[in-house]
């Protein structure tokens, strides 16, 4: 048993750190949310440069074939810092939905790019009724001769704006919420009959909502065979939870850091206010919430990496994910309540990582969907 | 990074659990399940079991007749007990008294105690906290005035757990009233025999006498009774305290508890058709205890980790008391939903050894309630959950 970083692990780590410490202070990523991409192409150059981008991938893909648990360690220093690039929705979710999903070829063509960065993916699974049921997939695929045309519209697209090629789940047979019947295609984002309604989420993440009409594809998009993409989506998403995950215990240390550093220096009543027992306790509370969430998020990154089953590895996920979304709920709300006002502000960084921590605790599924889905398996 | 045992550990493993399945009376395992006090002769009778194996003082070094155990194996033999119900060793002699008496006391005062703790020959007690020194531990007054060879003490000693039953008891005392409340503190053993000592049983919520308070009245205590030095008995005591926090967080009795809680669960009609376990809000609630478990076990396990690389137990360690304790307690208000109507008959009698009547209620379902009452205890003994957050804040956040 050794829960210490390996020396690959803390490599990574230091990486992060550094790269963090000399490009990505709080007025940086400001400038860098308010750009036209609402990323930056120069750090996403960097990144594929120092080889993060390969991290996600298996050797077999050419990738740096990292565990789950390497993945884990990088993606709590990006959520300490707030990195807005998107390395969950290219590298991880789409990379991970095209590795499991995708045939020789399509990976061939595909991976490479991803990996030194010259490829922009988004994964668009959700729509408006779904809510986080993956299988809830109403957007139609029909085959005619050589091409499919796809009708519908999906939402919650991370990185749809930028993306080149979406990954467009859809419904080639069976009923709305039947496990059978979903295909993953590749649709150029520059299609015929492909809107995107572009914005950014209350992280500063770029986002979209994204609507298909009669959009035709050649079949040879298609991921794998056809109707049979659901479980490569499924595995897809609880990989990207899981990083999601780290990323929030990244940002929930800096809450607590930053929130404990402000209580010494704030004085009122002429003392400081982490002298008030009725701060102190809570900020221990915070604090038991960030190791139990870490715990909780070590676990879950192992299970994936060991020998576990596959429901195993899903239940932990879950498991996870619904634990984490209780933390960022309490470190949350109380970083911003022992700040007071000044917490509620745009200028001060707490406000954003609690906006961050917000929008991790939504996405790929909120507290209860987590829960329950924990409890039905 | 990794959670996994080595093939020596995973040996180790094996053999307490055969050992245990073999060893542990079958007729406890019994009552265990059934939620029944064990009586005092099956404590020690299982306690002289384990002597005999070479486990009794898992905590203890080879030198005193311990096993000697890494952090590691001693997570083991505790994981394994706590799976199959197996009552720890009564903690005041083997884990309170005796560290203090390796650390601190004469090699005569070692001699004479270590063996009877480790042979389960003598029982002991606990004397710290008094009617108006609770949290606040260091305020105690129970006096003890050197007189020519001997201590004479005075005063009252409360929530003394088991006294009824022990043959010494090791106290915090008063030596100096002149000095800085920590300072004026020392460690002393007496001899429940010793006259002017008397017992007043306190009951419980569960109806169960568990407690006591002890009165002093003029007793005369050998001064080579006296641990360490006259006036260091607080410095003796809050070292313990540090170095005892592995183990607490109870994460093997839990599982054992969340897995009857899924069975009974199963067998519990929920009223409408249904079980319990098909209960949408049941189900949640339990899923988010099954969670939490899981989270607290990696956190324990981290603590654990840390240790076996040689780091000293930090005061991170409070964590797992905070939220082991209250997770246990969320676990008894889950029976007590299970319970419903059951919860309700106050009989407390009929899960005492050898009750004759008639058992209300089915199964172990009137007991829920008693143990929910009886857990309250959990978040207030071994320093409190907020004296456990006070910690945490200066010790770790440094406020």
């Amino acid at each position: 048993m050794d829960f210490s970083n390996t020396e690959e692990q803390q490599m990574l780590q230091e990486s992060v750190q550094k790269f963090v410490y000399k490009s990505y202070d709080f007025d940086t990523r400001k400038q860098i949310i308010a750009s036209e991409k609402g990323f930056s192409q120069e750090n996403w150059d960097l990144f594929a440069e120092l080889g993060w981008l390969t991290v996600p991938f298996k050797e077999d893909d050419g990738g740096f074939g990292g565990s789950a648990v390497d993945l884990a360690v990088m993606m709590e220093e990006f959520g300490k810092a707030m990195l807005v690039e998107p390395f969950i929705a290219t590298a991880v979710l789409a990379g991970g939905v095209i590795s499991e999903q995708g045939s020789a070829e399509q990976k061939a063509e595909l991976l490479p790019k991803i990996m030194e960065g010259s490829l922009q993916l988004a994964c668009a699974y959700a729509e408006q009724g779904s809510r986080f049921n993956l299988a809830n997939i109403k957007t139609s695929a029909v085959v005619e001769g050589d091409t499919v045309i796809l009708n519908g519209s999906k939402t919650a697209v991370l990185n749809g704006s930028n993306a080149e090629i979406l990954l467009v789940a859809a419904r080639e047979s069976g009923a709305a919420t039947d496990s059978e019947g979903i295909s993953v295609f590749m649709v150029d984002a520059s299609s015929a009959g492909v809107s995107i309604q572009s914005f950014a989420n209350v992280d500063g993440k770029k986002s979209a909502e994204i609507n298909l009409k009669d959009v035709s594809v050649p079949v040879a998009q298609r991921l794998g065979a056809s109707g049979s993409a659901l479980q490569a989506l499924q595995d897809g998403v609880d990989r990207a939870t899981l990083a999601v995950s780290a990323e929030a215990v990244g940002a929930m240390e800096s809450l607590l850091h930053k929130t404990v550093e402000y209580s010494k220096t704030r004085k009122q009543f002429g003392t400081a206010i982490g002298t008030f027992q009725a701060l102190q306790h809570r900020m221990a509370d915070m604090f038991i919430e960030c190791q139990l969430a870490r715990s909780i998020v070590i676990m879950a990154a192992m299970k994936l990496d060991g020998g576990e089953s596959a429901l195993e590895k899903t239940k932990s996920v879950s498991a996870a994910k619904s634990r984490i979304g209780r933390a960022i709920q309490k470190v949350g709300q109380e970083a911003i309540q022992i700040h007071g006002g000044i917490g509620m502000t745009e200028e001060l960084d707490v406000g954003h990582l609690f906006k961050s921590v917000t929008a991790a605790e939504i996405m790929f599924g909120n507290t209860d969907y987590h829960t329950q889905r924990f409890a039905s398996l | 990074m990794n959670a996994d045992f080595t093939a020596e550990e995973l040996q180790f493993e094996i053999e307490v659990r055969e050992f245990l399945q073999n060893d542990f009376p079958a007729e406890y395992r019994e009552k265990v399940d059934a939620g029944i006090r064990l009586s005092k002769d099956e404590l020690v009778h299982w306690q002289k079991i384990l002597y005999k194996k070479g486990w009794a003082a898992s905590n203890w070094p080879v030198e005193h007749g311990g096993t000697g155990w890494s952090a590691t194996q001693k997570h083991i033999f505790a994981t394994e007990m706590g799976l199959i119900g197996a009552p720890e060793p009564v903690p005041f002699g083997m884990k309170m008294v005796a560290p203090v008496l390796m650390a601190y006391g004469s090699d005569e005062q070692k001699q004479r105690f270590l063996p009877d703790i480790l042979e389960s020959n003598v029982w002991w007690c606990q004397g710290y906290s008094e009617p108006n020194s609770g949290s606040d531990l260091a305020s105690l007054k129970t006096s003890a005035v050197r007189d020519g060879d001997e201590y004479v003490v005075n005063g009252s000693k409360t929530w003394n757990t088991y006294g009824q039953y022990a043959d010494w008891i090791f106290c915090l005392v008063r030596t100096d009233t002149s000095v800085k409340k920590q300072e004026g503190i020392s460690f002393m053993l007496i001899d429940m025999k010793t006259p002017g000592i008397t017992l007043k049983p306190i009951v419980l919520l569960d109806g169960h006498a568990e407690v006591n308070e002890v009165f002093f009245d003029e007793v005369r205590v050998p001064a080579n009774n006296l641990i360490g030095e006259e006036n260091k008995g607080w410095t003796y005591a809050k070292v313990l305290l540090t170095h005892e926090r592995t183990n607490i967080s109870g994460v093997p009795r839990g599982k054992r508890r969340l897995a009857a809680l899924k069975r009974l669960a199963g067998n519990t009609d929920d009223g409408f058709g249904g079980t319990m376990l098909e209960n949408s809000a049941f189900k949640t609630k339990l899923a988010q205890v099954d969670i939490e478990l899981q989270a607290l076990e990696y956190s324990e396990l981290r603590t654990l980790a840390a240790l076996s690389v040689g780091k000293a137990p930090g005061p991170e360690s409070s964590i797992l008391k905070i939220v082991g304790t209250e997770l246990a307690q969320e676990m008894d208000e889950l029976f007590v939903d299970l319970a419903g109507y059951n919860c309700l008959p106050f009989v407390p009698e009929q899960f005492e050894d050898g009750f004759q009547g008639e058992a209300v209620g089915p199964g172990s379902s009137a007991a829920a309630a008693l143990s929910y009452f009886n857990n309250r205890k959990l978040s207030i003994f071994g320093g409190s959950n907020e004296i456990q957050r006070n910690i945490i804040s200066k010790a770790v956040l440094g406020l």
